[in-house]
């Protein structure tokens, strides 16, 4: 089989799984997404690693431990997004901004604007 | 011998360590303060038995040879530094036993009392060193201790400022003094005072004039000549004691003691001389002048020393190292009487005013006929030793003949007129002291003497105050005991005579005869009154000491606080604007970087992605 077929699968793949990554709102979509971007990477792998005629076949067992992976990071996220939507009723992922930078400054612009006064030396008259 | 000379320097060194490490026992203080002093004392006196009037005697010891030239750590003894050795260690003996009970009640008495010790070391390594560089820095470790002490009363702000004054000015001297030291060391080929004095003898010197002009620089700073002795009056905002200690054994002895070890320096440059006699000349007069109108009595002996050491100069001017050596030793010894004395004055009347004095005959005793001898010796009344150096010093002028000429003459009037000033001030102050009424109604008026502690050094040192001067009675004897100026041995016949005689003895008797009288008629007319009227409209001029410091403000201090401003300017407008520039910039544009954090992760990963195609857009040209 021809080389292309498996890279420009994978490709396309890319394309959908970063389009819906970067243009879709609802979390579980943003989810599956992601989950097709891994799914092109394994396929470029899978298709590299019969290309070069590797003899370890590293590809493919990096394809396993991606899947492996995959899995848990797809448990970890639902379960993100499902504390989200409880928490706020909603997973829409343009509305979660907690984390942006305010516009006014963070409070470490404040000076100490007393400073000690030195002390002021006892002043004793006596006869040396 | 030069083994107990080390140990003369080690001794009060070692005592100043105990007492600086050892805490705040007082007895322990008290032991370690006096005893070591006193083994001192004992070696300096094995040096002088044992070196008798030999030449000198060196032992040296290499310290890390790097380079052209090596420092030689170790002791010379000369007839001359045998001889302020002793002059040293009695006055420290006698101001550490002093301030025994002096100082007891003082809470920074072991301090105290470690510095004086350091102090002293300082001062015995100036005197024993082998070496310039060594010489130098017992002279440094002199400045500084003179500092700490003057400043003992820190919380007063005379203290400290007279403590900054002293420091800051000895340094403006201490500065050319160095590169007069590497000069000389340079030109002659090494800085062992040996190798030193045989090159001087043997070649000559190259550049004599600029190189004594350099020491000379540091010799009137450290001695509290004209124009850098303003240091000195302020100095005695520190205890009495204190004062004692720097204006007889050491800080002001080791310019003068510098002098008359580099003397074949000197020699070589008659004009340095010249400019000598005439600093020494303006320093007497006008000193004597500022003394006789101070009210401080500790101020009148400030005045009274820089005058003295202005004698002692001048004496170095006219040649007569011996008679200048001479006037050192009996003006170290009647100088620290007076101070002692003013200093139990001042803790009973417990005012440093000579209005509020007066009648003190009675009182104490004691400390009255001891400081009479003093101040006896200080004017010159016959027989006492102030007189024998005095006129030694005036019959080397008087002689001064061939490149002395000039100097001579110089020195031989002013020091005619100061004889009569001195006389003045000196019974001024024992007039308005000890005789007429106490100004203050006493409820009881019997003896306020002072303490053992107290009167044992005042007593000690009046012995030599009176009879130190008989000296001079062997004719050449004492100059070759200090033998000459190259450190050779000199046979007593061809010392010079330091005997008085002649018409200089004659005018100096009359000189201070009528200064005493006029001074002596004035309180007789009024004893209340101070005869410091006797200057008329010159007394307030005198009494701030010609203002001089007011013109060294002007020409010095506010032309440096005006730099200083400058430089403050600088850094806080100029230096300091890039600095806060740095922090605005950075503010600036990290507020630009977070307007980026919008908190929309999609942006992110956008321009995450982004990158990435850029990153791999510019690797992939670079690959092609």
């Amino acid at each position: 089989m021809h080389a292309a077929y498996p890279l420009l699968l994978g490709a396309l793949l890319f394309a959908i799984g970063l389009y819906g990554v970067l243009a879709r709102r609802n979390a579980i979509t943003v989810l599956m997404a992601i989950e097709l971007l891994l799914n092109a990477v394994t396929i470029n792998l899978v298709a590299f690693g019969s290309l070069i005629r590797d003899r370890y076949n590293v590809g493919q067992v990096f394809t396993l431990f991606i899947i492996t992976i995959a899995a848990a990071e797809t448990g970890l996220g639902l379960a993100i997004v499902l504390m989200i939507f409880r928490q706020r009723g909603s997973a829409d992922i343009d509305a979660q901004r907690l984390l942006a930078e305010p516009l006014r400054g963070p409070t470490d612009e404040t000076e100490p604007s007393v400073r000690p006064s030195a002390a002021t030396g006892v002043e004793s008259g006596a006869a040396r | 011998m030069n083994f107990f000379a080390l140990l003369t320097i080690a001794l009060p060194a070692l005592g100043s360590a105990v007492t600086f490490a050892g805490g705040r026992d007082r007895r322990h203080v008290k032991f370690w303060s006096v005893a070591p002093i006193a083994a001192a004392l004992f070696c300096s006196l094995v040096v002088q038995v044992a070196h008798g009037t030999g030449g000198t005697s060196t032992a040296v010891t290499e310290l890390a040879p790097a380079g052209q030239y090596t420092v030689w750590l170790g002791t010379r003894v000369t007839g001359l530094s045998a001889l302020v050795g002793i002059l040293v260690t009695v006055v420290a003996l006698c101001v550490q036993v002093f301030s025994l009970t002096y100082m007891k009640d003082e809470k920074r008495y072991p301090t105290y009392a470690a510095l004086i010790s350091l102090f002293t070391a300082a001062m015995l390594l100036v005197v024993y060193s082998a070496d310039l560089i060594v010489l130098l820095v017992g002279w440094e470790v002199m400045g500084a201790c003179s500092y700490f002490l003057i400043g003992h009363y820190w919380e007063r702000a005379d203290a400290r400022s007279g403590s900054i004054k002293a420091f800051l000015v000895t340094k403006t001297g201490d500065v050319p003094f160095l590169f007069g030291i590497a000069a000389l060391g340079v030109r002659t080929g090494s800085f062992r005072i040996d190798d030193v004095l045989h090159s001087i003898a043997a070649n000559g010197l190259p550049y004599a004039p600029f190189i004594a002009s350099l020491l000379l620089c540091g010799v009137i700073g450290k001695s509290a000549q004209f124009p850098l002795h303003t240091w000195l009056p302020d100095a005695m905002a520190g205890p009495t004691p204190i004062s004692a200690l720097i204006h007889a054994a050491t800080m002001v002895a080791a310019g003068i003691y510098v002098v008359a070890l580099l003397y074949p320096v000197f020699l070589f440059a008659p004009g340095v001389l010249t400019a000598m006699a005439v600093i020494a000349a303006i320093t007497m007069t006008g000193a004597a002048l500022a003394a006789f109108a101070q009210t401080d009595i500790k101020k009148v002996l400030a005045y009274s020393t820089v005058s003295q050491l202005a004698y002692m100069l001048g004496g170095l001017a006219v040649g007569g190292r011996a008679a200048a050596v001479f006037h050192l030793l009996t003006h170290g010894a009647f100088k620290a009487l007076l101070f002692l004395a003013a200093g139990v004055i001042i803790h009973r009347v417990g005012s440093n005013e000579l209005s509020e004095m007066g009648g003190l005959r009675h009182r104490m005793p004691w400390t009255y006929r001891t400081m009479t001898v003093g101040l006896a010796a200080l004017v010159g009344v016959p027989l006492l030793s102030g007189w024998f150096s005095k006129e030694a010093i005036l019959g080397a002028a008087w002689d001064a003949d061939g490149q002395f000429a000039a100097a001579g003459k110089i020195v031989l009037v002013s020091g005619l007129i100061t004889v009569g000033l001195t006389a003045a001030y000196a019974t001024r102050l024992w007039l308005k002291m000890f005789w007429g009424p106490f100004p203050l109604a006493h409820p009881d008026d019997h003896r306020v003497e002072a303490p053992q502690t107290e009167l044992v050094p005042l007593l000690v040192l009046a012995v030599p105050a009176a009879l130190l001067g008989f000296v001079a009675l062997g004719g050449g004897a004492f100059e070759s005991w200090i033998g000459d100026s190259f450190g050779h041995a000199l046979p007593a016949t061809a010392g010079t005579d330091l005997r008085p005689a002649g018409l200089t003895t004659l005018l100096a008797l009359l000189m201070s005869v009528l200064g005493a009288g006029v001074v002596w008629n004035s309180w007789r007319q009024d004893p209340a009154a101070d005869p410091a009227r006797l200057l008329g409209r010159w007394r307030e001029t005198a009494l701030y000491a010609f203002y001089l410091d007011d013109v060294q403000d002007l020409i010095i201090v506010q032309p440096a606080k005006a730099l200083a401003r400058m430089v403050g300017f600088l850094d806080t407008e100029v230096v300091d604007a890039y600095v806060r520039g740095a922090g605005v910039g950075a503010r600036g544009l990290g507020g630009l970087l977070r307007r980026v954090q919008t908190g929309n992760i999609q942006l992110y990963l956008t321009a995450l992605f982004t990158g990435v195609i850029v990153i791999a857009a510019v690797f992939a040209g670079q690959v092609r």
